[in-house]
C-alpha cells in the first residue's frame, strides 16, 4: 500500500468522525421538531404534504399504530414498484423501448427496493424505462431509508420516554427525514458528481462508432440523482449494470471518496442522535466507538488478506486500485449499503470473507440507515442482560429494566435473519436450482450462495455477482428472506421500543452496570461477535477459509 | 386501518411526486444549465461522429482459443485499455443492447488462471516486454466495470514500442505524448496516477 492511499484511508475516517456531531445534531433537532437553517424554507412544504396526505402531525401513535403505518405504506410502495415493472413497456420514458419486466424478477426487485436491500437480479441499463428507474425505483430509494430512520427515531423515543405509551408519529418522521435530511444533501450531492461526470439527462442512449470502427451505444439516463439517494440511504442499487464500477456512475477518484463516505454518513451521524435524544450523548459515543472498532479491524483483516496474497486487478477499475475497492468493500458490507465499486467475488478468499461475515453479524456496523443503529441497539439490549447475568446484577439500560418481553424480543430479530440465510442456503446447496447458477466451481461456489442470501436477509444487496440469480428459484427464496430480514427486524424492535417506552425509570444505583464506558463497549463487541461467529463459523469455513488455504496450495478448480 | 391505509396510498403519491418526479427534474435542470457536456456523457465528437465517451474505454485485445490477438490489424496503431468481460459493449446498437460487466471469476477459478497466463504470453509477445519487465496486473485482469477508460502509466510505456512502429512515427514522439496524458492523482490525493486510454488514442491519431 503506499503513503498515498494511506491518507486517503486515514482522511476518510476522520471526516466521519468530524461529520457525525454536526450531522448527527442537526438530525436530532429535526426529530425533536425543533427549529434549523432549513425550517423557513422546508416547514411550508411539509405542512402542504401532512394536507395533502390527511395526516395530522400532533396525533402521536402506540407502537402497534406506528408498525402498521409502516407497514401499510411499505406494501402500497411494493404494489406500485411491482406493477409498474409489469407494465413499463406500455408507459412513457422508456427510449430504449425495454420490454416489462417478468413477474418473478418483478417480486425480487419490488422487494428489494421496499426493503432497503437493492438486491439487483437484473442490469439497470438492459432492463428499466427511465420512468420505473424515476417514479419507483428512486422513490424508494428515499422512502424505504426513511422507514428505517423513522423506525429507529421511534425506538429511540422509546427507551427515552418515560412511563408513555406513544413513539411518535410514523407519517411525520418519514416525512421530515426525506424532506429536511435526504433532499437537501442529494441536491448538493447529486450536482457534484454530474460535475464530475455522472450522467443527468433524459436523453436516448448515444451512438458511437468507436476508433476502430466498432459501434458502441452508451446508456444514458438521469442517475445522478438516484446515485446521490442510493449511497446517502444505504440503498446501494446501481442505476446501471455493475454499479459503482461503471465509470457513468462513478467516474473520478473525488467521486468514489465522497460516495464511499456517503455510505457510512447518516448510520454514523445517527449514533449521535440518539445520544442527544436519549440526552446522554455519551451513550451515542459508546455506540459509534463499538461499530468503528468493528469496521477497522474488518477493514484491516480485508487490507492484510488482498494486499497479503497479492491481490489482483480483476473485477478492479484503475481509477480506484486496490486499496480504495477494498475500503469501499469494508463499507458497503458493514453498511447495509450494497453498492460497489469492485466486484467483490474477485476479492482475495479472505477479504471476501470478511465482507460476507459483516454482513452475517446482522448489518449493525453502522448498517442501513436507521437499520444499523436499531439493530445494534437490540445487541446492547442481549449485551445489558448477559452482563447482568454474568456478574449478578439487575439488567437495567439508561435506567430502564430489561425484562423477559424485551430478551424474547432481541432473540427473534437475531434469529429469523440467522435461520433464512443458514436455511435457504442449505436449500440451495443440495437442490439442482440452486446449484446450477453457480459461476464458480469448488468452495467458491458456496460462497457465492451464502453471500446471496446474507446479502439479502441482511438487507445488503451486494452480491458475488457471477450467481446466476434472475431465476425463479432464487428471485423467490431471495425475496422472501428480504421480507423475513427486514420486517423481522423492524417489528421486534418496534416491540421492544413500545414496552421500554412504558417503564419507569430507576435512579442509578450501586446494582447498575455503568452502559457509558469502554467495558460495555468491549462487551458489546464480544456479544456481537460471539453469536456471529457461533452461527456462520462452521459455513464460513467451507467456503471463504477453506479457499484461502486451497488457493495458497496452488489448487483450482 | 382503512383510516391508516388512505393515507399510506396519499403519502405514497405525494412522495412520489416529491422525490421521484420535482427532485430529479430539478436536479437535471441544473445540471443541464451548469455541466451539459459531462451531464451527457462526456461525449467525444470527430467532425459530425461521436467516436465514444471519456469515460467509456474501447481499445483492446481480445484472444482466439489458442491465445492469438484475434484483432491485431484493427488495434495495433492504438495503445490497448484492459481486458473487458464485455468487450466494451463493442457492437452494442439500438437493436442489441450493451451491457456492463465484469467476469466475477473468485480467486480459485480455472478459466482465470488460464485466461491471465494467455493475455499475459499475448501482451508479452505484441509488445516485446522482457521476461525481466513486469506485466502490470490490470493490463492481464479484466476490470470491474468492463468499460474501465484507465491503465497504468507503466502498461502505456510498455505499448510505446509497438505504437511507435505499427505508425511509423518517433519512439520519442510517442512516448512525449505518453507523459503528457499521465494524470496525476485528483488533487493531489484521490486515487493513483492513470492514463486516459482513449484521449491518447485521440491525440496520436492527431499527430498524423
Amino acid at each position: 500500500m503506499t503513503p498515498l492511499e494511506l491518507v486517503q484511508i486515514a482522511l476518510y475516517l476522520g471526516l466521519l468522525v468530524v461529520c457525525t456531531p454536526l450531522l448527527g445534531g442537526y438530525m436530532a433537532r429535526v426529530f425533536k421538531g425543533e427549529r434549523t437553517w432549513s425550517t423557513p424554507v422546508l416547514r411550508r412544504v411539509e405542512s402542504a404534504i401532512y394536507r395533502l396526505a390527511g395526516v395530522h402531525p400532533d396525533e402521536e401513535q402506540s407502537w402497534k399504530q406506528y408498525a402498521l403505518a409502516m407497514m401499510l405504506f411499505n406494501v402500497a410502495g411494493f404494489v406500485l414498484l411491482f406493477v409498474l415493472q409489469l407494465t413499463q413497456r406500455a408507459l412513457p420514458l422508456n427510449p430504449a423501448v425495454l420490454p416489462n419486466v417478468e413477474p418473478f424478477l418483478a417480486f425480487n426487485t419490488a422487494t428489494s427496493f421496499v426493503t432497503n436491500t437493492n438486491w439487483q437480479a437484473y442490469g439497470g441499463e438492459t432492463t428499466m424505462s427511465y420512468l420505473t428507474q424515476l417514479i419507483g425505483l428512486n422513490v424508494q430509494n428515499f422512502v424505504s431509508a426513511a422507514t428505517g430512520v423513522a423506525v429507529v427515531i421511534a425506538m429511540t423515543r422509546g427507551l427515552a420516554r418515560r412511563q408513555a405509551s406513544a413513539l411518535g408519529n410514523f407519517w411525520v418522521d418519514l416525512v421530515r427525514c426525506v424532506l429536511y435530511v435526504f433532499l437537501p444533501l442529494c441536491l448538493v450531492f447529486a450536482l457534484v458528481l454530474v460535475s464530475q461526470g455522472v450522467v443527468q439527462n433524459f436523453n436516448g442512449y448515444a451512438q458511437a462508432t468507436t476508433l476502430t470502427g466498432d459501434t458502441q451505444l452508451l446508456p444514458q439516463g438521469p442517475a445522478a440523482s438516484q446515485i446521490a439517494i442510493k449511497q446517502l440511504g444505504t440503498n446501494g442499487g446501481g442505476f446501471f449494470n455493475v454499479n459503482s464500477a461503471h465509470p457513468f456512475e462513478n467516474p473520478t477518484p473525488l467521486t468514489n471518496f465522497l460516495e464511499m463516505l456517503s455510505i457510512l454518513l447518516i448510520p454514523a451521524a445517527l449514533t449521535h442522535t440518539y445520544g442527544v435524544m436519549v440526552s446522554s450523548k455519551r451513550q451515542g459515543w459508546v455506540i459509534f466507538a463499538a461499530m468503528m472498532a468493528l469496521f477497522l479491524a474488518g477493514l484491516a483483516l480485508m487490507l492484510a488478506s488482498e494486499y497479503g496474497v497479492p491481490g489482483t486487478m480483476e473485477g478492479k477499475e484503475t481509477r480506484f486500485g486496490i486499496a480504495n475497492s477494498i475500503l469501499w468493500g469494508a463499507a458497503t458490507t458493514s453498511a447495509s449499503n450494497g453498492s460497489v465499486n469492485a466486484m467483490h467475488s474477485s476479492f482475495s478468499p479472505l477479504a471476501g470473507g470478511v465482507a460476507l461475515l459483516n454482513i452475517m453479524l446482522g448489518e449493525v456496523i453502522f448498517g442501513g440507515v436507521g437499520a444499523g443503529l436499531y439493530g445494534m441497539l437490540i445487541f446492547v439490549v442481549l449485551t445489558v442482560f448477559i452482563a447482568g447475568l454474568m456478574v449478578g446484577r439487575t439488567p437495567e439500560y439508561l435506567g430502564k429494566k430489561i425484562e423477559s418481553w424485551e430478551i424474547k424480543m432481541a432473540i427473534l430479530a437475531v434469529l429469523l435473519p440467522s435461520a433464512c440465510i443458514l436455511l435457504f442456503s442449505a436449500v440451495a446447496s443440495v437442490t439442482e436450482a440452486g446449484l446450477s447458477s453457480r459461476a464458480n466451481a469448488g468452495p467458491h461456489g458456496l460462497s457465492e450462495i451464502l453471500y446471496a442470501f446474507a446479502s439479502g436477509a441482511g438487507n445488503n444487496g451486494s452480491a458475488f455477482a457471477g450467481l446466476n440469480a434472475n431465476t425463479p428459484f432464487y428471485n423467490v427464496l431471495l425475496g422472501i428472506a428480504m421480507w423475513i430480514g427486514r420486517f423481522g427486524v423492524i417489528l421486534p424492535a418496534l416491540a421492544i421500543a413500545g414496552s421500554m417506552g412504558r417503564k419507569k425509570v430507576a435512579p442509578p444505583s450501586s446494582g447498575t452496570f455503568p452502559t457509558g464506558g469502554g467495558l460495555f463497549v468491549a462487551l458489546l463487541m464480544a456479544v456481537i461477535l460471539i453469536v456471529g461467529a457461533l452461527t456462520f463459523f462452521p459455513a464460513l469455513s467451507l467456503g471463504p477459509i477453506v479457499e484461502q488455504l486451497l488457493m495458497s496450495s496452488g489448487r483450482v478448480f | 386501518m382503512l383510516r391508516q391505509l388512505r393515507t399510506s396510498i396519499a403519502m405514497l403519491i405525494v412522495l412520489t411526486l416529491v422525490t421521484g418526479v420535482l427532485y430529479p427534474l430539478t436536479v437535471t435542470l441544473a445540471a443541464q444549465v451548469a455541466y451539459p457536456e459531462s451531464a451527457n456523457g462526456s461525449l467525444v465528437q470527430r467532425g459530425d461522429e461521436v467516436v465514444g465517451s471519456t469515460l467509456i474505454g474501447q481499445v483492446t485485445y481480445t484472444l482466439t482459443e489458442d491465445g492469438e490477438i484475434a484483432n491485431r490489424d484493427a488495434i495495433d496503431r492504438y495503445f490497448w485499455g484492459r481486458p473487458s468481460a464485455v468487450n466494451y459493449m463493442l457492437g452494442s446498437s439500438a437493436d442489441s443492447l450493451g451491457s456492463s460487466g465484469a467476469s466475477n471469476y473468485g480467486s480459485t477459478n480455472a478459466t482465470l488462471a488460464h485466461q491471465v497466463e494467455q493475455r499475459e504470453a499475448a501482451f508479452r509477445a505484441a509488445n516485446s516486454v522482457p521476461a525481466s519487465v513486469a506485466v502490470p496486473s490490470e493490463m492481464v485482469y479484466a476490470s470491474g466495470s468492463g468499460l474501465d477508460p484507465h491503465i497504468s502509466p507503466e502498461s502505456a510505456r510498455l505499448q510505446i514500442e509497438r505504437v511507435a512502429a505499427a505508425r511509423g512515427l518517433e519512439r520519442t514522439v510517442v512516448a512525449r505524448l505518453v507523459e503528457q496524458s499521465v494524470e496525476a492523482p485528483q488533487w493531489g490525493i484521490f486515487g493513483q496516477p492513470r492514463v486516459n486510454v482513449l484521449r491518447l488514442n485521440l491525440a496520436l491519431d492527431q499527430l498524423q
